[in-house]
C-alpha cells in the first residue's frame, strides 16, 4: 500500500519546491525546532547515548575505572546461567503478583463503591490518594516497624489471639508479603481513582436497563461494568506491570538493615532482591559495570514480555 | 433511585436503600482508616522513647517523647540541610520541566513542521526505556563532568521529561482555540508572544497538574540520588532517611520515626493545596 504513493509523489516535489527550499524550510521552522530542543537534547545526552552505551558496555569487562576489556557474548552467557538472577526475577514476579492481583480487586471494589456514594466523594477521594502521595522511604520505615518481628504490630496482634509469631523480615514469604502488603497499600487508593473516573464514563442508562432485565449488583458489575471498563483496566495492569516489575525503594529500605553484606541484597537468603536490587548490586557494589549493564538488558526484555502477555489477555478476551 | 420508575418508593424501599448507603459508608470509611493507619503508627511511635516501643503490649496512643526524639533526630543528621537539598532539586526541576514540557508541548498540539511525527513517535519510545539502562552510562558520564555528588546530577536530566510533554500535549490540543491562535497571528504576534499571552494563560490548570506532580516526584526520588549523591553529608532528605534508618533503624526507632514524619510534611502541605487538582486530572489522564 505505502509503495503505491510514494511513487507518484517524488516528482510532484521535484517541480515543485526549487532545490534551495530545504534550507529556507528549515529557516521557517527553525524556532519550532528550538522549542523542542531541550527535551532532545537531554535525551540525547542523558538517554539515548546511555542506552546506546549500556548496549555496548554488555559486551565488555568493566570495573568503571581500568580499561575496558571486550567480552563478546560471555556476559549474557553468564546471565542466562545466572541462578541468582533466575531467582531474583521469580522474587520480583512472586512480589508483583502479591501486590498486584489484591490491589486491583480492592481498587475496584473502592472505585464502585465511590461512585454509588453521594455524600462525602471528594473527602473519600483525597483521604484515598493519601498514601500515593507520601515517599516510599518514610512508607518502608513505618512498615518495617509494623512487620518487625520483636515489636511489630502484626506480631503483636497474632500474640494477642494467641497465634505464633512471625519472623516477617526474617522469611522468604514473610519478606515478600511484607513488601507486597506496602506496595498494595500505597497503590490501591491511586488506580481506585483511576478506575473512578473510568466508571464515570459508563452511562446510567446501561444500568438502569440492567435493573429492569432484573440483574443483581454482581451479575450487573460483571455483565456491564467490567466489560466497559477494560480499557481503564488495561492501562492500570499495564503501568502496574511495567512498575511492579522494577521495584527497588521498596525492598531496598524494608531490608537494608537485616540485610548482612550489602544494602542492596534483599534480606535473608536475598528473598526479597527483586531484579532491580540484584543489578545494582552487580553494579554499584561489585563494580561490575558490564555485567551489571547485560543484568539491565535482561530486566528489560522481562518487562517487556510482561506486558505483551498483558496486553495480548486482555486484548484476546475483547474479540470473544 | 426508584423514583426514575415513576413508582413511589415503599417504606421498606427506602429503609433498605439507607441501610445499602450506611453499609457503603461503613465499608468505605473502613477503607479510609486503613489509608489513614501508618500515619498514625508513626505518630504514635515518634512520641515514644525505644524503650517504650520495644515493650509489650504495644503503645497504641500518642506519647510524650516527640521533643526529645526531634532533638536526637537534628543532633543525628543534618536535617534542614537536607530538606533544602530537596527543596532546590524539587523546586528547580518544577520550574525547568514547565518551561521545557509546555513550549514542546505546544508547538505539538498545535504546530505542523517536517519531521513531527517522527519526533513525537521517538517521544513515546522514550517512556519505555527503564531507569536501569540509563543509570550506569549517567552515573559515568557525570563522573565526567564533575557533577556525582552535587544536587545537578539530580537536575539536569530531570529538567525536561517525556511524560510531561505528552500529557500538556492532550491537555493543550484541547484547550487552546485554534481561532485565538489565528487572530494573534493576523495581529502580528510571533511564536513566542504566542506560546506566551495566548497559550499559557490558558492551560494554567494543566499547568498547576504538571507542577504538583512534578514536584512530589522529585521530592520522593529515592533511587538516582542514592547512587549519585556519594557524599553522605550533602544528600537529599529522602538519602538521608534512608541513612538514618541504616545507621539507627534497629536501635532509635523514635528518632527515626520523627524523621519520617517530618519529612512528610512539605509533601503534605502541597497536597493540600493542589489535591483537587491532581485527583481530577489524573482520571483524565487515564480514559483518554
Amino acid at each position: 500500500m505505502a509503495t503505491v504513493p510514494a511513487l507518484e509523489k517524488p516528482p510532484v516535489v521535484m517541480t515543485e519546491i526549487p532545490a534551495v527550499q530545504p534550507r529556507k524550510g528549515f529557516r521557517r521552522y527553525w524556532h519550532l525546532y528550538a522549542a523542542i530542543s531541550p527535551f532532545y537534547l537531554l535525551f540525547l545526552a542523558f538517554g539515548l547515548i546511555p542506552v546506546g552505551f549500556s548496549l555496548y558496555l554488555s559486551f565488555h569487562r568493566w570495573d568503571g575505572l581500568g580499561s575496558m576489556e571486550w567480552a563478546g557474548l560471555s556476559q549474557y552467557r553468564y546471565l542466562v546461567g545466572d541462578g541468582d538472577f533466575w531467582q531474583s526475577i521469580g522474587t520480583t514476579v512472586v512480589i508483583w503478583a502479591l501486590a498486584t492481583f489484591p490491589m486491583i480487586f480492592l481498587a475496584m471494589v473502592t472505585a464502585v463503591m465511590l461512585n454509588s456514594a453521594v455524600r462525602f466523594k471528594n473527602a473519600y477521594r483525597v483521604a484515598f490518594f493519601l498514601p500515593n502521595v507520601t515517599s516510599v522511604v518514610a512508607v518502608a520505615i513505618v512498615f518495617g516497624s509494623v512487620f518487625s518481628t520483636n515489636f511489630g504490630l502484626v506480631n503483636a496482634l497474632l500474640q494477642a489471639v494467641g497465634l505464633d509469631q512471625v519472623a516477617w523480615l526474617n522469611t522468604p514469604w514473610g519478606i515478600k508479603i511484607a513488601i507486597a502488603t506496602l506496595m498494595t497499600w500505597q497503590w490501591t487508593g491511586y488506580n481506585a481513582i483511576i478506575f473512578l473516573a473510568g466508571l464515570q464514563t459508563v452511562p446510567g442508562e446501561l444500568y438502569e436497563a440492567a435493573r429492569i432485565d432484573g440483574a443483581g449488583p454482581v451479575q450487573t458489575f460483571l455483565r456491564v461494568t467490567l466489560p466497559l471498563l477494560r480499557p481503564t483496566l488495561l492501562f492500570v495492569l499495564v503501568v502496574s506491570t511495567v512498575t511492579g516489575l522494577q521495584s527497588f525503594s521498596e525492598p531496598q529500605v524494608l531490608l537494608q538493615n537485616t540485610a548482612n553484606e550489602s544494602a542492596f541484597s534483599g534480606g535473608p537468603g536475598h528473598s526479597g532482591r527483586t531484579m532491580v536490587l540484584y543489578f545494582f548490586q552487580q553494579t554499584f557494589d561489585n563494580n561490575d559495570f558490564g555485567y551489571g549493564a547485560a543484568v539491565a538488558w535482561g530486566i528489560f526484555l522481562v518487562v517487556v514480555l510482561f506486558s505483551i502477555i498483558n496486553w495480548r489477555l486482555l486484548q484476546r478476551r475483547d474479540e470473544a | 433511585m426508584a423514583s426514575i420508575h415513576g413508582l413511589k418508593p415503599s417504606r421498606a424501599g427506602i429503609r433498605g436503600s439507607r441501610r445499602r448507603a450506611l453499609a457503603l459508608h461503613a465499608s468505605l470509611i473502613t477503607g479510609v482508616l486503613l489509608s489513614a493507619f501508618p500515619f498514625y503508627w508513626a505518630v504514635v511511635m515518634s512520641t515514644h522513647t525505644s524503650s517504650e516501643i520495644f515493650s509489650y503490649p504495644p503503645k497504641l496512643l500518642p506519647g510524650t517523647h516527640f521533643p526529645d526524639n526531634v532533638r536526637s533526630l537534628f543532633d543525628a543528621v543534618d536535617f534542614f540541610g537536607s530538606m533544602a537539598n530537596s527543596l532546590l532539586v524539587a523546586t528547580t526541576v518544577t520550574f525547568l520541566v514547565l518551561l521545557f514540557d509546555s513550549l514542546a508541548a505546544f508547538v505539538f498540539a498545535k504546530f505542523a513542521f517536517p519531521g513531527k511525527r517522527l519526533l513525537f513517535g521517538l517521544l513515546m519510545l522514550i517512556f519505555m526505556v527503564p531507569m536501569q539502562l540509563q543509570a550506569i552510562p549517567q552515573f559515568v558520564i557525570m563522573a565526567r563532568l564533575g557533577w556525582i555528588g552535587s544536587m545537578t546530577a539530580l537536575i539536569v536530566p530531570a529538567a525536561a521529561n517525556a511524560f510531561g510533554i505528552f500529557w500538556m500535549r492532550q491537555y493543550m490540543k484541547s484547550a487552546i482555540h485554534d481561532e485565538l491562535l489565528d487572530a494573534s497571528r493576523i495581529d502580528g504576534a510571533n511564536f513566542l508572544r504566542q506560546y506566551w499571552h495566548v497559550a499559557l494563560p490558558v492551560v494554567r490548570p494543566g499547568l498547576a497538574f504538571l507542577a504538583i506532580f512534578t514536584f512530589m516526584g522529585q521530592w520522593n526520588d529515592y533511587a538516582w540520588p542514592l547512587i549519585a549523591l556519594t557524599d553522605p553529608d550533602n544528600v537529599t532528605l529522602q538519602v538521608a532517611l534512608s541513612q538514618l534508618n541504616g545507621t539507627h533503624g534497629t536501635t532509635d526507632y523514635g528518632m527515626v520515626m520523627t524523621g519520617a514524619l517530618l519529612a512528610l510534611v512539605p509533601l503534605l502541605i502541597v497536597f493540600a493545596i493542589g489535591a483537587r487538582q491532581i485527583i481530577g486530572d489524573l482520571g483524565k489522564g487515564a480514559i483518554k
